[in-house]
């Protein structure tokens, strides 16, 4: 093995295991320490998400919302920007993807109010995310404050909203009415039934195909058009991508745009997959999710699928956990999640110094 | 007349209440980022802290062990924060952000395991807590019109770590400004490399900020959860950690602005609640929700450079790597 070649080996899969299995191992002592038998959880876990048709149908609804904000934070990371808004940039998204499917013509068929659902879903997303967008590229205003100061102007708005303008007359609660049917994505038990095959209902719906879609969209994006090489240039180098007559400016904003309109689509599948009406706090947790799927992932679709898909068995599993233990609840969830983005994010050079000291003499022996 | 200004008397004492837990954390934002190190992990400290403080609290039957042990946890934290951003030069940002995710989901699993309920701690009794104090003289000032209504409502009758968050200001400023300490601090916020080549360690001098800025946030969580209230419940911060940020920006990363930041936008908050339902002649009725938002909407115009400009220590959010 030629040393390039070991080296992408060891960054590229072997200190990242390293980190994520950290993480897990932190995870168990805190099992231990709330007096829950870590071997004992990990079997429930693992049966609840992936034991049987219901489970695995949760898992792989909650991994679809994963995947889309984990791509949302991933291509802002490309262009060596932290996107921190995607919980405000799903929510907002949501309110798009909402007023397409409650007002357009309840006559139109499925084949066209769905696009433009999701295309709504994409553009609000996308205008949630210029203005930081903007004030970073030509205001030099800190993204990270920016977009964390527009998570909370994004739940100060959708309130404002639901409360004042999208709640029925005489409804106490806080939501929308319901969308109209064509803009229902199927449920996969329906699709499945409709070809004869039953399996056990869940809110897993095709919004998991439009994560794939993306997540393929945004590979090819990302690695094989001009946009995305001047995105990654510029998440590598801001001085050779300005040599190489790449404009830093228009390309943060492009990229964020993006990263937005990905943030966006998490409402495809809590609204028009599953709750079919807009509804506050559909996104909550998601957004600040996809940022340890795509530590995790390591900005790769590929692998943010992979991370998806783990958190997606961690949300379903933890909710089978909380069934059936007493002393645990489903927010070991977020403590896991907190500790993934510590290892595999704040940490990741943890042992770097180790393996340095490891690879060594087998360097100088070459 | 008397009942707007005993209004406005009771607002600004709200807004007292509201302001404490944005001093203590923008006062440790403050150490943390003069020093180059971004501190997006306020919220998570205070919020940590509180609950360790109010679970300590009821446990030990002392407020006082409750703010040792809400500081301990918040200092844990602040150090992790280090480990990882100072030693392992990571992202500050992304281990910030760890924090905050960790402490929202240990004080949820603790709570459960602790005391069978998930995000909530038993009730503090009073000996339990920090109850307010009355400054001697209320009777004598009772005769004076207008400075005796103030004496009473505005200046007396908080409770002790009150007094201390508006002591804690003019110390901030003092080491800041006037320590060779402080002066240690701005150089490496700004040129880190100088500070090497003066044989001075960037490395201990990040860390003895965050340290301060632990201590400082964990006093800022144990007000929320033994003075404010009287016990933990989930999410008890509700954003504090992240006005308090932009209290810090909004005040140019200095003590007494910052200090002027925190006020504002702590009484912006007080008077969101009153101004519920209430129509203003000539502009309708304001929705709450925008004043709530005003605090975010103003650091974002003031970041943006429209009215003045905020300009953070040079060396913030970058790593600190020798040169060999």
């Amino acid at each position: 093995m030629t040393r390039e070649r070991r080296l992408s080996w060891i960054n590229g899969l072997l200190l990242p295991f390293l980190n994520v299995l950290t993480a897990f191992i932190a995870t168990a002592i805190v099992f231990i320490l709330i007096g829950v038998d870590p071997i004992k959880a990990t079997k429930i876990l693992i049966y609840g998400a992936l034991g049987y048709d219901e489970g695995l149908g949760y898992t792989l609804y909650y991994a679809t919302n994963f995947v889309f904000t984990g791509l949302a934070v991933a291509v802002a990371f490309h262009a060596g920007l932290f996107n921190i808004g995607g919980e405000g940039q799903a929510y907002v998204g949501g309110l798009g993807t909402a007023l397409v499917a409650l007002y357009l013509n309840p006559a139109l068929s499925a084949w066209i109010v769905i696009p433009l659902a999701i295309s709504g879903g994409l553009l609000f997303g996308a205008l949630w995310a210029i203005i930081p967008a903007y004030l970073q590229a030509y205001r030099g205003s800190h993204i990270v404050i920016t977009t964390i100061m527009f998570n909370f102007l994004a739940s100060a708005l959708m309130v404002y909203v639901l409360v004042n303008v999208l709640r029925e007359v005489g409804e106490m609660s806080p939501e929308s009415a319901d969308f109209i049917k064509a803009s229902w994505l199927p449920f996969v038990h329906d699709v499945f039934a409709s070809f004869g095959y039953k399996i056990a209902k869940s809110p897993l719906n095709l919004s998991i195909l439009v994560a794939l879609f993306f997540s393929g969209l945004v590979w090819f994006f990302l690695w094989h058009t001009r946009w995305g090489f001047a995105i990654r240039a510029v998440g590598k180098s801001n001085d050779a991508a300005v040599y190489g007559g790449i404009n830093p400016k228009k390309i943060i904003i492009i990229t964020m745009c993006i990263s937005g309109a990905l943030a966006g689509l998490v409402g495809i599948n809590e609204l028009m997959g599953v709750q079919h009406r807009l509804f506050l706090n559909f996104n909550y947790g998601y957004g600040f999710g996809g940022i340890a799927v795509a530590l995790m992932g390591r900005n790769h679709p590929v692998g943010i699928l992979i991370a998806a898909f783990l958190f997606g068995i961690l949300y379903q599993g933890g909710a089978e956990l909380d069934f059936e233990l007493q002393n645990v609840s489903r927010d070991i969830v977020v403590v896991m999640q907190g500790l993934v983005i510590l290892f595999c994010g704040g940490l990741e050079y943890l042992y770097r110094p180790i393996l340095i000291r490891f690879l060594a003499p087998i360097e100088a022996t070459e | 007349m008397s009942d707007i200004f005993i209004n406005t008397v009771l607002t600004l004492d709200a807004s007292v209440r509201v302001c404490i837990p944005l001093i203590f954390a923008s006062m440790a934002g403050l150490f943390a980022e003069r020093s180059g190190v971004v501190d997006i992990g306020l919220e998570g400290k205070l919020l940590m802290s509180a609950f360790i403080a109010a679970s300590a609290a009821v446990v030990f039957g002392s407020p006082w062990i409750g703010l040792l042990a809400g500081i301990f946890a918040s200092s844990v934290l602040a150090m992790v924060h280090g480990f990882a951003s100072i030693t392992y030069k990571g992202n500050q940002i992304v281990s910030g952000v760890a924090i905050n995710i960790l402490a929202a989901g240990l004080t949820m699993i603790l709570s459960l395991a602790w005391f069978r309920k998930a995000g909530i701690t038993p009730t503090l009794k009073n000996d339990q807590r920090f109850l307010s104090i009355d400054l001697p003289g209320i009777e004598l000032m009772d005769h004076v019109p207008i400075l005796g209504v103030i004496y009473r409502e505005l200046i007396s009758g908080h409770n002790i770590l009150v007094y201390l968050a508006f002591a804690i200001v003019p110390m901030v400023w003092w080491v800041v400004f006037k320590t060779r300490f402080g002066l240690r601090l701005r150089a490496v916020g700004e040129n880190p490399k100088a500070v090497d080549t003066a044989g001075i360690s960037v490395e201990s001098l990040r860390y003895k900020a965050l340290l301060i800025g632990g201590i400082l946030c964990g006093i800022g969580g144990v007000y929320l959860s033994t003075a404010y209230n009287a016990q933990f419940v989930k999410d008890m911060t509700a954003g504090s950690g992240f006005i308090a940020l932009a209290a810090l920006i909004f005040g140019k990363w200095h003590p007494y602005k910052v200090l002027a930041a925190c006020f504002l936008f702590a009484f912006l908050d007080a008077i969101s609640i009153r101004l519920q339902g209430i129509i203003i002649p000539g502009i309708g009725e304001i929705p709450v929700q925008l004043i709530e938002a005003t605090p975010y909407i103003l650091t974002i115009i003031l970041l943006a450079g429209f009215i003045g400009k905020a300009v953070p220590p040079k060396a913030s959010a970058q790593p600190y790597i020798k040169e060999l």
